[in-house]
């Protein structure tokens, strides 16, 4: 492997990240509690610092650095940047949160900075090796934040869950791989695309790895059957863990399906696409069903997660441009509509109250007419009706999936949201037409405030003119195909 | 163009706009929240004064019409455009908004201004839903509206409101995602979500089938027809005076709108494969849910049947395909809207004073309000198909052009005109006359300023209606005749085997 120094190029925000990251890990450990700020305003310079990196290399044709293991093309840089406001906008929301639950420490700051190199790693990594080396400092970083809370009995419960089947999934996309380099004899994304054509497609070996594969995917998206861990680790994480690990992670695991899938084992596309298929109903009809039982809203929004990672395999299951490009968009949305989400649970929490029981919610339109019209943005959006932006994702997944002749998928499909706006509709309810019972004054900072003010309205913004991040998202695919 | 904007696009969003901005003064100043509501909504009535005066009545196309790229990835455009089929339901709309306004006046203490505001909005989501010629600009005006109704029957509704609200809005979610997936079929195989290029594509037997009855659940549900109404007396009873009325006189209407302008022209093949099914739906709702008007003791519940049972008519009128059955038809639907919505609210004026929508509860009431009686009379009798009020124009045609296809389905149809009469009559008997039937009867009060202004308006326009139906039949020829001659040509070529 030869080093050259224009190799260091594409990975400058990698980089700069790893160096801040360590500053901030050995100059936190000099600050008293109450410089702790300066702690969270370096994580977030350091976001900031990535893109205006980010954006000024940013390269429409792909460059390839360290031997073909990294890439830096538009998905790459556009995916990034998404990433860095995703990163941002969760630790503004949980300041006040994990403020006032002892989280307010350099661990937190540093872990999330390390999930997140892990991610930009994800969404880079053009060689299996690569992809999975960002995978996995991704889920280490994810499990220990989940178990941050130390004293904290259902916190440390969910970890070690999230830990043993993360390992166990890691261990099967691994050996998938393994299987993968064995029929092709590369590792490398390009050379594996390149080797298939060649190969018969009936292959043994071959198809065996790529089962291996996708269940290890399928286990990091939280598609049924490999979705047990979420609704535990939703639930038992602290809030402000589980908004960062239902938001900013499936941008990279979005990035982590195109590099591996659709990318390297496109030419396999007859032989994923009826898998996907059947996850995709699987996890639609379950998350759907399941939520409905639900009283933890965060266990309530873990099997909405479920559903919506169904929705988005219709949109890569199409296997086509139209198709990427939409399961894109509905990625980018879902995040969207995630963040408002759990950025309301945050909203409503305080010291030694948690909001995350659907009961807490009641009357919410009497206490805070706004915080309400937000929710009720977020729910709509959800459950997928128009005017929000959730429309447009399912719109644009059902058209790719109709396209490729799943008629009898998109039709279980709109069945099955139906079911899934029942729950949504029950917030909505319970804010709305019944009485508060919880009638402490919502205290929230300016600065959470306003940018759960603008998330909300984006989800509506973005609904009435959904076409610049359409057109983006068609771009980026475009380029990258 | 009017105040610098195209006029169609002004009908919709001057409500919205003044939706919101109720919505802004908060509901602390109730006083400012109703006055502005009032204001909004009596200018955005205005403003769609011109669709009718300005309407070309020779021409059978779009009128109005505004066309602007919306969504470049899916060929989604911002279209805009009437025609005779509907341009009148946006008169009707408005129109509506402005009733339901009132009628909130007093009776609503709490959130007044959410609640105005929802009523605002709903107003020009309504008519967008008229006015869209896009499919996709459609289903967005048509879901976006199931929310403030949504909210108006969960927040001011009675007591079952919970169950009536979300009964209301995944029934209609059900049917509408289907329609969803026709208009998705139909846009990859033509290129674009525009509607009238969906009228013009072809399509085989089998397609034209199966859309057909992606549509059907969609539009069916709405009209109500039976057996997919169980919804809308839950609905209705629940929800408050303006919910009911904005439910009865304009969501119905969409229903029925979404058949003539889907269902028939896109599916004309399909339409006329299934027009045995259609007829034979129209005709239980006109007489099995005429029976069941009958025996109900809930004055809400019974306008509420009385109501699917008259929107049977209208879908009769729409598969007989006749040019006589399809302007009965639509005279129907628009007489329905000034009547229903003129008895919920004399149900309304009454429940506001005793508190009770059982029949049972009153008797007498002629005695302690006179005027009102008077009203309530005219309504039960129009709404019964009295000769010179509206409800009498379209039944009569739709049994008119009905008895030219098959003897018996005028039979059976004709058959509400005594049914009709009977539960209505019957009702207004129990309630309104006979001796003082307890002390709430004897303590009510005779209708406001207020109330008799919103009874009188609709009195003039029933009256007006019965008497000189022309110009509204006028409005609707060119395009009805247009429609029909659309139909009667098969789409299917050579696939027309099933």
């Amino acid at each position: 492997m030869n080093f050259a120094l224009t190799d260091l190029l594409p990975v400058l925000p990698e980089i700069f990240v790893l160096l801040m990251l360590c500053v901030i890990l050995i100059l936190d450990l000099f600050l008293a509690d109450d410089l702790r700020f300066i702690s969270y305003g370096l994580t977030l310079l350091t976001l900031a610092g990535a893109a205006a990196i980010t954006a000024s290399t940013f390269s429409i044709m792909p460059v390839l650095a360290f031997s073909n293991m990294f890439v830096d093309d538009t998905l790459s840089d556009v995916l990034k940047l998404m990433l860095y406001g995703v990163v941002g906008t969760v630790l503004i929301y949980s300041r006040a949160y994990i403020q006032s639950r002892g989280l307010y420490r350099g661990e937190f700051f540093v872990l999330v900075l390390f999930a997140m190199l892990g991610m930009m790693v994800m969404i880079s990594g053009s060689h299996f090796l690569t992809l999975y080396l960002g995978l996995e400092l991704l889920s280490l970083s994810l499990y220990a934040l989940v178990a941050l809370q130390r004293d904290s009995k259902v916190a440390t419960e969910a970890a070690m869950k999230y830990f043993v089947l993360g390992a166990l999934a890691s261990g099967m996309l691994l050996y998938g791989m393994s299987m993968i380099y064995g029929a092709t004899g590369s590792l490398e994304v390009a050379k594996v695309a390149a080797t298939l054509p060649n190969l018969n497609h009936l292959n043994t070996v071959l198809v065996f790895g790529l089962v291996f594969v996708i269940a290890g995917l399928a286990f990091k998206l939280g598609v049924v059957p490999f979705h047990m861990w979420l609704p535990d680790v939703y639930q038992g994480a602290p809030t402000a863990v589980t908004l960062f690990i239902g938001s900013a992670p499936k941008i990279a695991a979005f990035a982590f399906v195109m590099r591996l899938l659709i990318d390297g084992l496109g030419g396999l596309v007859a032989d994923w696409q009826p898998m996907l298929a059947l996850m995709a109903l699987l996890s639609m009809a379950i998350g759907n069903i399941t939520a409905i039982a639900q009283t933890n809203i965060k266990r309530m929004l873990a099997y909405s997660t479920i559903s919506h990672m169904g929705f988005l395999l219709l949109g890569f299951l199409a296997g086509s441009e139209n198709g990427y490009s939409s399961a894109m968009f509905y990625v980018v949305v879902y995040v969207l509509m995630s963040l408002a989400g759990f950025g309301m649970i945050l909203l409503l929490s305080r010291a030694g109250f948690e909001a995350d029981q659907l009961e807490d919610f009641k009357g919410l339109n009497r206490r805070s007419p706004w915080y309400a019209f937000l929710m009720l943005l977020v729910m709509v959006s959800m459950a997928g009706i128009p005017p929000t932006v959730g429309f447009y994702a399912k719109l644009s997944v059902l058209q790719a999936a109709l396209q490729a002749g799943y008629l009898w998928l998109v039709v279980a499909a709109v069945l099955l949201s139906v079911i899934g706006a029942f729950y949504y509709l029950r917030i909505v309810k319970l804010m709305y037409f019944d009485e508060p019972t919880d009638t402490a004054p919502i205290q929230v900072h300016a600065d959470m405030s306003v940018l759960i003010s603008a998330n909300g309205l984006a989800i509506l913004a973005l609904g009435i003119l959904p076409q610049p991040l359409m057109a983006l998202c068609a771009n980026t695919i475009k380029n990258m195909l | 163009m009017l105040l610098g904007m195209p006029l169609l696009s002004l009908v919709i969003w001057m409500p919205i706009f003044f939706g919101v901005a109720v919505l802004v003064t908060g509901d602390r100043n109730a006083f400012a929240a109703r006055w502005l509501a009032l204001i909004g909504a009596t200018l955005s009535f205005a403003v769609t004064i011109p669709l009718y005066t300005q309407f070309d009545l020779a021409s059978a196309g779009m009128q109005f019409v505004e066309l602007a790229p919306w969504i470049e990835t899916f060929k989604i455009n911002y279209h805009l455009g009437v025609d005779g089929i509907s341009v009148l339901f946006i008169l009707l709309t408005s129109f509506t908004t402005v009733l339901a306004v009132i009628a909130g006046w007093k009776v609503i203490e709490k959130n007044v201004a959410q609640y105005m505001a929802a009523f605002l909005i709903m107003s020009g989501l309504m008519i967008g839903v008229f006015a869209a010629l896009d499919a996709i600009l459609f289903y967005v005006f048509w879901e976006a509206m199931l929310i403030p109704m949504f909210i108006v029957i969960g927040v001011w509704g009675g007591a079952r409101r919970v169950y009536a609200s979300i009964k209301f809005f995944l029934y209609t979610l059900l049917g509408s995602l289907l329609m969803l997936v026709a208009f998705i079929y139909l846009y990859l195989k033509s290129g674009s979500f525009e509607i009238l290029q969906f009228h013009q594509l072809p399509l085989s037997l089998k397609e034209q089938v199966l859309i057909f009855l992606a549509f059907f659940t969609a539009f069916a549900v709405k009209v109500p027809m039976w057996p997919v109404h169980t919804w809308l007396p839950d609905a209705h009873v629940e929800a408050p005076t303006g919910g009911s009325v904005v439910l009865a006189a304009i969501m119905l209407k969409l229903g029925a709108y979404g058949f003539l302008r889907f269902s028939l022209p896109i599916t004309p093949d399909g339409s006329h494969a299934l027009t045995g099914f259609m007829i034979t739906l129209s005709l239980i709702a006109v007489v099995y849910i005429g029976l069941v008007a009958l025996v109900q003791t809930d004055m809400k519940k019974l306008i509420a049947y009385s109501s699917i049972s008259h929107m049977g008519f209208v879908t009769l009128g729409f598969f007989i395909f006749s040019a006589l059955g399809m302007e009965g038809a639509l005279v129907q639907m628009i007489s329905h809207g000034f009547i229903s919505g003129a008895m919920f609210l004399c149900v309304g004026v009454m429940y506001d004073r005793v508190h009770s929508r059982n029949i049972a509860d009153y008797g007498g009431v002629a005695n302690k309000m006179p005027m009102f009686a008077a009203f309530f009379v005219l309504f039960a009798m129009a709404n019964s198909g009295l000769p010179a009020t509206s409800g009498f124009v379209g039944e009569f045609m739709v049994i008119m052009g009905a008895i030219k296809v098959n003897f018996w389905y005028a039979f059976l149809a004709a058959s509400t005109l005594i049914f009709g009469a009977a539960y209505t009559l019957w009702m207004v008997k129990r309630v309104v006359f006979g001796a003082v039937g307890n002390d709430h009867v004897a303590h009510m009060q005779d209708i406001s300023a207020r109330e008799f202004l919103v009874l009188a308006l609709l009195a003039v326009v029933v009256l007006a209606m019965g008497i000189y139906p022309k110009p509204f039949t006028e409005v609707m020829h060119a395009s009805v005749n247009n429609l029909l001659a659309h139909v009667s040509v098969s789409k299917c070529g050579a696939d027309c085997a099933w």
